[in-house]
């Protein structure tokens, strides 16, 4: 039911999130910090997506674990 | 001064001082002193991308509070170290160099009692509109332009650009804050793979 719910919050809110403001900046960050890390174009870039996977990834727990923490703070 | 990012790959570092300096004067111009073209360009669009976006989301033609101004432009980077507002963020913005530059002028203008340049650009807000009030009111000639007071107050910036004011400001210290990166990419060459100076010292 949980599931369900979390769900369907992401799907009502997925246009009008702010979140979205974080997408150039997750752009710019992992390719400037792989950038800093290697000279070669390639290396470049698969360090890059793989810094933003992480980063997207960290943020995607914490969005759970806040919406979480909503839901039992609302009554559950 | 010579780097290695990878056994094959040699890197001219230049000077690295000045690379540094470029660096942080404009974020890519060391890499281009360099001739590391893909890296300046890279470094140039990401850097100075956040940063302008971060100016063009705290700007706004929208009127102040009282009517007497409009809000302006580049509001979210701005110097200010007086008691109540120490601008601690703008010690992360100037990490882009020249780009944040027009911030120093405009706090050195508004605190002299003179006009601010550039319709307000990076100048420092009111700290309250009580207080620009105060000194229009204090004011020998209120309606004087140099006394600024149709300069926005912080109150005004909240209320005009809710959050985008904050978003501009983190946009914009995360952008100075990777060219210190950048800068030390200039200066001793790519962070992990790179010895740097201390093979190059053992291969001497």
């Amino acid at each position: 039911m949980f599931n369900v719910l979390l769900a369907a919050v992401c799907v009502a809110n997925f246009w009008d999130m702010n979140l979205w403001y974080a997408v150039p900046a997750i752009i710019a960050v992992s390719l400037v910090y792989a950038a800093t890390r290697h000279e070669e174009t390639r290396q470049i870039l698969r360090h890059a997506a793989r810094v933003a996977f992480w980063i997207t990834g960290f943020m995607l727990i914490v969005f759970v674990v806040l919406q979480f923490v909503s839901w039992l703070a609302s009554g559950g | 001064m010579q780097g290695n990012s990878a056994p094959s790959t040699v890197i001219n570092l230049k000077d690295a001082g000045v690379a540094a300096f470029l660096a942080w004067l404009i974020p890519g111009l060391g890499h281009l002193y360099q001739g590391r073209y893909a890296k300046a360009a890279v470094f140039f669009v990401c850097i100075m991308g956040l940063f302008l976006y971060g100016v063009y989301l705290s700007s706004s033609g929208q009127p102040l509070l009282d009517g007497q101004g409009t809000i302006g432009a580049g509001r979210a980077v701005y110097f200010s170290w007086r008691p109540n507002d120490r601008r601690w963020a703008y010690l992360c913005q100037i990490g882009v160099g020249l780009p944040a530059m027009p911030a120093l002028v405009q706090a050195q203008r508004m605190a002299s009692h003179r006009r601010v340049w550039w319709d307000g650009f990076m100048a420092p807000p009111w700290l309250s509109e009580q207080e620009r009030k105060k000194a229009q009111e204090l004011s020998v000639a209120p309606n004087d332009p140099n006394g600024n007071f149709d300069q926005p107050s912080l109150q005004d910036l909240y209320r005009r650009l809710h959050r985008y004011f904050e978003l501009a400001g983190f946009y914009t210290m995360i952008a100075g804050l990777l060219n210190i990166l950048v800068i030390y990419d200039a200066w001793a060459g790519p962070a992990v793979s790179c010895p740097g100076r201390t093979e190059e010292k053992k291969a001497s």
